[in-house]
């Protein structure tokens, strides 16, 4: 393996401004294919912003701006020339906030591997189900598939969006505070589910919940006021951290 | 003040009843099977309305069928397309403006251009044209209006899921929009069906049945016109004025219960 392929995402001194705010600082890290890697820090340290950019999602907001490269792959993420949307297919996003598309449920989920060029209906019911059943959703929307999906609770619509971005198929997942509306058990059960789905996706995962970026990731970027204060396995970050900053944001010493 | 407000809104709907009721009264007797599928003779005394029927709908079809993608495609690159700035408000401003043009400053520009610097002449063509640039203002609004109303977040959605932005606006933009562009067009059909001095110009008011949009035709709110002002016959007069109506009412409450029925799949 030479340098470019040994890591699924690779960001060299990255920058991100929207207008005249700076909402990351300079910041380097890789990822690695098949590992489940968290990024945590206090609210606006910067962590949705740096998941918005490995999509380009970031060129949506008005005054945005970015320095630095991004590779997925071999493939220069930030080159103006980047087809977004054969990108946004390999690297899927889940909003923190669930949108479901006003449609019923099969379609919310067949829609994106449809326009990809998927035609038999057979292959898209399918992998429906296969991604509901990984979201942890079929049992309970196997009967209403035609169902609007905006009749969904919140805690569902959260899942059918992860349902969403799987039957997608994409090569990353980006996960931002998937968990944020769900009881215990159903978060437990996506924990879980992350774990499985690890064997066949890298996985980017934005929490709050230090305790479930303790708990669900194999290594963590900490984001402190837009610059990375430190990145690790997590348990080793979690134990013996590097920077006292990190020391007191996981002890909940503030943030 | 309740009872006040109540008065008034009272007395607005009194006069939509008034309207209905006097001139289903006065005109419903003449509406027989007879009166709608036989040709007007003896220039409308005697005779049914049959070709004045098929104008209108030509006529009316012609004119949205022209206006609709015209003014949705407007609106799609306005909300779209651009950011708000002097290039919208221009257009924008335009099309205010071409919204409050007289319709009979409408019609002399449509005898002008389509009928004889085109030469088109008096033709369901021509009043068709010249009836699509009547009703483009209220499409393109009514349609901004209704994609502005569709939630950022549903694009957001369709561009995580790697949909392209034509791919995002054809599959959940519009349809989530469709029930504003709908009262818009349907709008515009009401104003079409009713449309008199434009059409006097550009349509002209041959009472043969028009076969081809070349052919002159004369649309029923032309006829009654006509009817009326010439004093040929009052009971034909308002036997068209009931059709007309009634259609009017029909057409909007299908459109509504399409519609009703469009939300309930979807939301």
């Amino acid at each position: 393996m030479n340098q470019v392929t040994q890591f699924k995402l690779r960001i060299e001194h990255l920058s991100f401004f929207y207008g005249d705010f700076q909402a990351l600082k300079d910041i380097s890290l890789e990822v690695r294919g098949h590992e489940i890697f968290g990024l945590m820090g206090p609210a606006k340290s910067g962590k949705s912003t740096l998941l918005r950019v490995l999509n380009r999602m970031s060129d949506l907001i008005p005054g945005a701006r970015v320095e630095g490269k991004a590779w997925l792959d071999g493939l220069d993420i930030l080159a103006p020339d980047c087809d977004l949307v054969a990108l946004r297919r390999r690297v899927g996003l889940v909003l923190s906030k669930p949108v479901p598309l006003p449609r019923s449920i099969l379609e919310n989920l067949t829609l994106a591997p449809r326009l990809a060029g998927k035609r038999d209906a057979g292959e898209l019911a399918a992998l429906a189900e296969a991604a509901l059943k990984a979201a942890q959703l079929w049992d309970e929307v196997k009967d209403r598939l035609r169902d609007s999906a905006l009749k969904l609770s919140g805690g569902q619509q959260q899942r059918l969006c992860l349902a969403r971005t799987l039957a997608m198929e994409p090569e990353v997942i980006l996960l931002d505070e998937p968990t944020s509306g769900l009881d215990p058990i159903s978060t437990a059960k996506i924990e879980e589910t992350l774990f499985q789905l690890k064997k066949n996706y890298t996985i980017i995962l934005v929490s709050n919940n230090t305790k479930q970026i303790a708990r669900a990731t194999d290594r963590v970027a900490f984001l402190l006021m837009s610059r990375l204060v430190e990145v690790g396995d997590t348990h080793q970050v979690f134990t013996v951290p590097q920077d006292k900053r990190t020391d007191d944001y996981i002890s909940g010493r503030f943030g | 003040m309740k009872s006040l407000l109540w008065a008034l809104t009272g007395f607005t709907l009194l006069i939509l009843v008034f309207i209905i009721v006097d001139i289903s009264v006065k005109g419903l007797p003449q509406v027989t099977p007879l009166f709608l599928f036989q040709d007007p003779q003896d220039m409308g005394r005697a005779g049914g309305i049959f070709s004045t029927i098929v104008a209108t709908a030509y006529i009316t079809a012609l004119a949205l069928l022209i206006a609709s993608p015209l003014g949705v495609g407007t609106a799609i690159y306005l909300t779209e397309y651009t950011r708000e700035g002097a290039a919208t408000r221009i257009i924008r401003f335009g099309a205010e403006c071409l919204a409050g043009v007289p319709s009979i400053i409408l019609g002399l520009f449509g005898f002008v251009l389509f009928v004889m610097k085109l030469g088109f002449g008096w033709s369901i063509l021509s009043g068709g044209l010249t009836l699509a640039i009547m009703v483009l203002p209220i499409i393109i609004r009514t349609s901004e209006e209704a994609i502005k109303a569709v939630p950022q977040e549903y694009r957001l959605a369709c561009y995580s899921l790697g949909l392209s932005q034509w791919q995002a606006i054809t599959r959940i933009v519009l349809p989530a929009a469709l029930p504003g562009i709908t009262t818009g067009v349907m709008l515009s059909v009401g104003r079409s069906l009713g449309e008199t001095a434009v059409l006097l110009f550009t349509a002209g008011a041959a009472l043969r049945t028009p076969l081809s949009i070349f052919d002159s035709g004369r649309t029923m709110a032309v006829h009654f016109y006509i009817l009326a002002r010439e004093g040929l016959s009052m009971p034909n007069a308002y036997g068209t004025a009931a059709v007309l109506v009634i259609s009017i009412l029909l057409i909007n409450l299908t459109a509504y219960t399409l519609m009703q029925r469009f939300m309930r799949r979807y939301s």
